[in-house]
């Protein structure tokens, strides 16, 4: 072969390479619209009056005194609301504004609008609510005990879900157990919440621009709060300053739709940080107990375990997310028996639903946790007790279900730990205080670091579980030579506007391909979350692109006298397989317009029964994670030094997309190991804001080395796997197991039992009046 | 209140503002310079940097009015022309951006960084950088952007 021979060369934009994103230049230059670039002549702000208490009856509410500043243009309560008085994505229990009572702190009670945000804040401090102010329930064993009263018609358990797979009487020589505690994680996207409405002039309808993740779940409950029939509310993708879960629940979208059509004129509404952390829901924090029974070899015999989930004082999705928790107990290892009693329990805290790793972050933490500990018993080491027990294609779940995807369990921890270690000698390189653990601030004395290894190993599911209609919808049209994709796909800045465009030019071998504006025009694609949209849309986009491709064929055929079945696309050619025709795509277009739609569905999966048996899931990505960590064990300061991992990605679409979720979810699970919990004392939110509410800086990451492992899926429909969720669940145990390999190495064999680690968990050990 | 400001190199009038609004509000919402985010409010995330008196600043934590008579940089006017600068094309180039919302106060702390020291080192940029908050790249590929730049301007500087 002569280097002049281009055609087997990788052409670049195409599947397997890493083309720019097409919004990556706008985004550096500060042009890209996000939601809260969105203005109009005329817009009005929005603003919302949130409750100060828990748990309260409201007696009273006067808004005259807002109407009596300037510039107020509208006062709105629970009395505004036209249709539906609540939402939800699963049960429609949240109301749009609280009516009789309010149920956490931060609930919507009123909205305003006013000629600017500081008009807004007047007035809603002008609002009068007086309160009879109730006990909160904030004890979630209490509930379980039946001991308080429901704080909501619906109840006050929002699921109970058991486990019960093969002998539950079997034992093995060894037995290891423990209580795992995970705190409450926000997703701190950096673009607040923040959306434009405009209603439709003489009409009744409304054209929302938001950053959501899931357009058109948002209409469905939006237009039945509003009262109007789903046409009537457009949804349009404004740009997104990241999602991670927190934008697939409802938070501003009822409000300033109702704000712009009571008024007829534009309004837009931007949650402050502050409004951001009680106006999205939140990872759930849980309690996790397990006890795992082996053989000596460390072949794992059964498990047993009970999570307990705190879903605050909506259902949001706590439903699904303890599904997700309690099907993951087992983790990546075989387990033939298991017993396994999982709440989710409606309190008067914060609203927790999705969160990146949904119920799979908190399993991971106790299974990868009780791992050491099993291999401690067994006097084997973190790796070896991995490589016995290691899931592989084929094995079946504690569900009964049997694990029919590509399952690289062993390969993924045997990738990790072939990883080289950091150069990086124990505690930094000299003179670089910022190296050391606390880094310039309370700098750790390095004679005294000790560093630490750490091992974690993750199953994922993918996509939607339980029996629920999960599909993507996309549309391509071909003319003059230019592919024009169109979905409702949110774009939440994973990269899937990129990927799209390399699919269609794989499939069409046209280097031209445009991304129409996200909105609601054309059929849902689902949500954003669940790893699920390059397999989902992804696939909607193949069958699309595929679909006018056959046109394509077909007009080639007839207008060459070949049979369109032995056409297929080389490169940028259209090539007769058994012949000799070969013609640049673009040529074989000309002229011709083509305009095919789409949906992907996956193969429809199972509720669980009263036993937890059933197919409910639909695909699994597996992954691991070494983490190498410098410790202060008097000080209780930790520095990651790196982490390590190899992901089970199927395909890299794009290998620097995979990479950029690999080490986003890194940070994620980083900062949940080490710094990120919403604190609540009696109910109310102590730390909303970045400076209370720590996140993981550039000093705070380390390097992170990544190895993807590429077996294609046969189950996928471009064989890649969702990438990511996976990165931030494994990585937090690592870091914990990291931090407790360095203090068993100063005698100290400290449990380090719940995340965030704190300094005083690791300097001075379990403390109960330390806990939250 | 009327007071002008003196914004990428011109002039500008802000009339009937209340005097409570502080950079970032008056040149998003007065002046509709819309590069510079606001994500915290309080001077955490870095998302709203500008240069103001070629210090690098967050913008929401300066009273606009106080920054009267003071040249004010955005990342508008880092590429006037609209062509990208050498650090906006690495971060797109090297996976830098993802949701793109903490991309504008990196890339003007960035060019501060590199004006000041050409050759940082990996811990000084991490450093010098740790007041702005990315929450989707975990930082990787934004110290492989900087560096990259680095790199390209030293080896143009040594063949000039």
């Amino acid at each position: 072969m002569t280097a002049t021979d281009t055609r087997t060369r990788t052409r670049d934009g195409v599947i397997g390479t890493s083309p720019p994103r097409p919004d990556g230049i706008a985004k550096t230059q500060g042009t890209f619209a996000f939601s809260s670039d969105l203005g109009r002549d005329g817009v009005l702000w929005g603003a919302t009056l949130r409750s100060p208490h828990p748990y309260a009856r409201i007696v009273r509410i006067d808004v005259s005194p807002a109407w009596k500043l300037a510039g107020v243009e509208a006062v709105i309560t629970a009395d505004d609301v036209p249709g539906v008085m609540t939402y939800g994505l699963i049960e429609q229990d949240q109301p749009v504004f609280a009516g009789e009572f309010v149920r956490y702190v931060g609930e919507p009670i009123a909205a305003v609008a006013a000629d600017h945000p500081e008009t807004c804040r007047r007035a809603l401090a002008a609002i009068v609510v007086v309160y009879e102010v109730l006990e909160p329930v904030l004890d979630v064993d209490a509930v379980i005990a039946g001991s308080v009263a429901a704080i909501h018609p619906n109840g006050n358990i929002l699921r109970h879900q058991r486990i019960v797979c093969g002998d539950v009487a079997a034992s093995g020589e060894v037995v290891v157990e423990g209580t795992y505690e995970i705190g409450m994680q926000d997703q701190a996207f950096l673009g607040l919440e923040a959306a434009l409405a405009i209603p439709d002039s003489g009409g009744g309808g409304v054209e929302l621009h938001i950053a959501t993740q899931w357009l058109h779940e948002d209409r469905k409950q939006i237009a039945a709060c509003l009262g109007l029939p789903e046409h009537e509310v457009r949804i349009v993708l404004g740009g997104v300053g990241g999602a991670f879960g927190a934008r697939e629940d409802i938070s501003l979208q009822v409000h300033t739709c109702l704000l712009a059509l009571r008024l007829g004129r534009p309004v837009r509404m931007h949650y402050t940080r502050a409004e951001s952390f009680v106006g999205h829901v939140h990872r759930h924090p849980a309690t996790i107990w397990m006890r795992h029974h082996a053989r000596s070899d460390g072949e794992i015999v059964k498990i047993e375990a009970r999570f307990v989930l705190d879903g605050g004082a909506y259902a949001s999705t706590s439903s699904a997310v303890l599904l997700n928790a309690i099907t993951h107990t087992q983790g990546p290892y075989r387990c033939p028996n298991a017993v396994v009693e999982g709440w989710a329990i409606r309190t008067n805290h914060l609203p927790c639903g999705a969160m990146r790793g949904f119920g799979v972050v908190q399993a991971c933490f106790a299974h990868e946790s009780q791992m050491d500990k099993l291999a401690e018993a067994c006097g084997l080491d973190p790796i070896e007790i991995r490589l016995r027990n290691a899931m592989q294609t084929g094995d079946r779940l504690i569900t009964g279900q049997v694990v029919a995807n590509v399952a690289p369990v062993e390969r993924c921890i045997r990738e990790t730990v072939g990883l080289p270690f950091p150069d990086e000698p124990v505690g930094g390189l000299d003179r670089e205080v910022m190296r050391l653990p606390g880094g310039a601030g309370r700098t750790a004395d390095a004679h005294n670091i000790v560093r630490g290894i750490g091992y974690g190993v993750a199953i994922k599911n993918l996509m939607y579980s339980e029996g629920f209609d999960d599909y993507s919808t996309a549309r391509c049209r071909l003319a003059d030579g230019v592919v024009n994709l169109k979905f409702a796909t949110s774009e939440v800045g994973q990269g899937f506007v990129t990927i799209a465009a390399q699919i269609a030019r794989t499939i069409l071998g046209i280097d031209d391909v445009v991304i129409d504006r996200i909105d609601t025009e054309v059929g849902s694609s689902g949500s954003t979350s669940a790893s699920r949209q390059t397999w989902m849309s992804g696939g909607a986009v193949a069958a699309a692109c595929t679909a006018v491709r056959d046109r394509l064929f077909e007009h080639v055929g007839v207008e060459h006298g070949i049979v369109e079945g032995q056409l297929a696309i080389e490169g940028t050619d259209v090539i007769d397989t058994l012949g000799t025709l070969r013609l640049p795509v673009a040529a074989a277009a000309v002229g011709i317009a083509f305009d095919e739609t789409a949906e992907y569905r996956h193969p429809p999966t199972e509720e669980l029964d009263e036993n937890g048996q059933g197919n409910c899931h639909t695909a699994f990505a597996f992954v691991a994670h070494r983490a190498v960590v410098d410790v202060d064990p008097d000080l209780g300061l930790v520095k990651v030094v790196q982490v390590a991992t190899a992901q089970d990605v199927g395909v890299a679409l794009n290998p620097l997309s995979v990479l950029g979720q690999i080490e986003g979810g890194i940070a994620q699970g980083l900062g949940l190991a080490l710094m990120e919990e919403i604190i609540q004392i009696d109910g109310t939110i102590r730390n909303a804001s970045f400076t209370d509410y720590l996140l993981p800086t550039m000093l705070d990451m380390p390097p992170v080395l990544a190895s993807l492992i590429e077996e294609p899926d046969p189950h996928a429909p471009l064989g890649a796997k969702g990438v990511g969720e996976p990165p931030c669940i494994s990585v937090t145990p690592a870091i914990v197991a990291a931090i407790r390999d360095a203090l068993r190495q100063v005698g100290r064999s400290t449990e380090l039992n719940r995340v965030p680690v704190r300094p005083q968990d690791i300097a001075l050990g379990p403390s109960p009046q330390l806990s939250a | 209140m009327h007071y002008t400001l003196h914004v990428n190199g011109a002039d500008r009038e802000v009339g009937d503002a209340w005097v409570g609004e502080n950079l970032l509000y008056v040149l998003r919402e007065r002046l509709g310079l819309l590069a510079a985010k606001g994500a915290c409010e309080q001077g955490e995330c870095g998302s709203c940097s500008v240069q103001v008196g070629a210090r690098l600043v967050c913008s929401c934590l300066v009273m606009a009015a106080s920054a009267v008579g003071q040249p004010i940089v955005t990342v508008e006017g880092l590429s006037p022309d609209g062509a990208p600068t050498d650090l906006q094309q690495a971060f797109v180039d090297a996976g830098a951006v993802q949701c793109g919302f903490c991309t504008p106060g990196l890339i003007i702390a960035a060019h501060d960084l590199l004006d000041r020291n050409p050759d940082p080192s990996e811990i000084e940029i991490r450093e010098e950088l740790s007041g702005n908050v990315c929450r989707c790249t975990g930082y990787g590929r934004i110290i492989e952007a900087v560096q990259r730049v680095s790199i390209a301007r030293r080896i143009d500087r040594d063949a000039s």
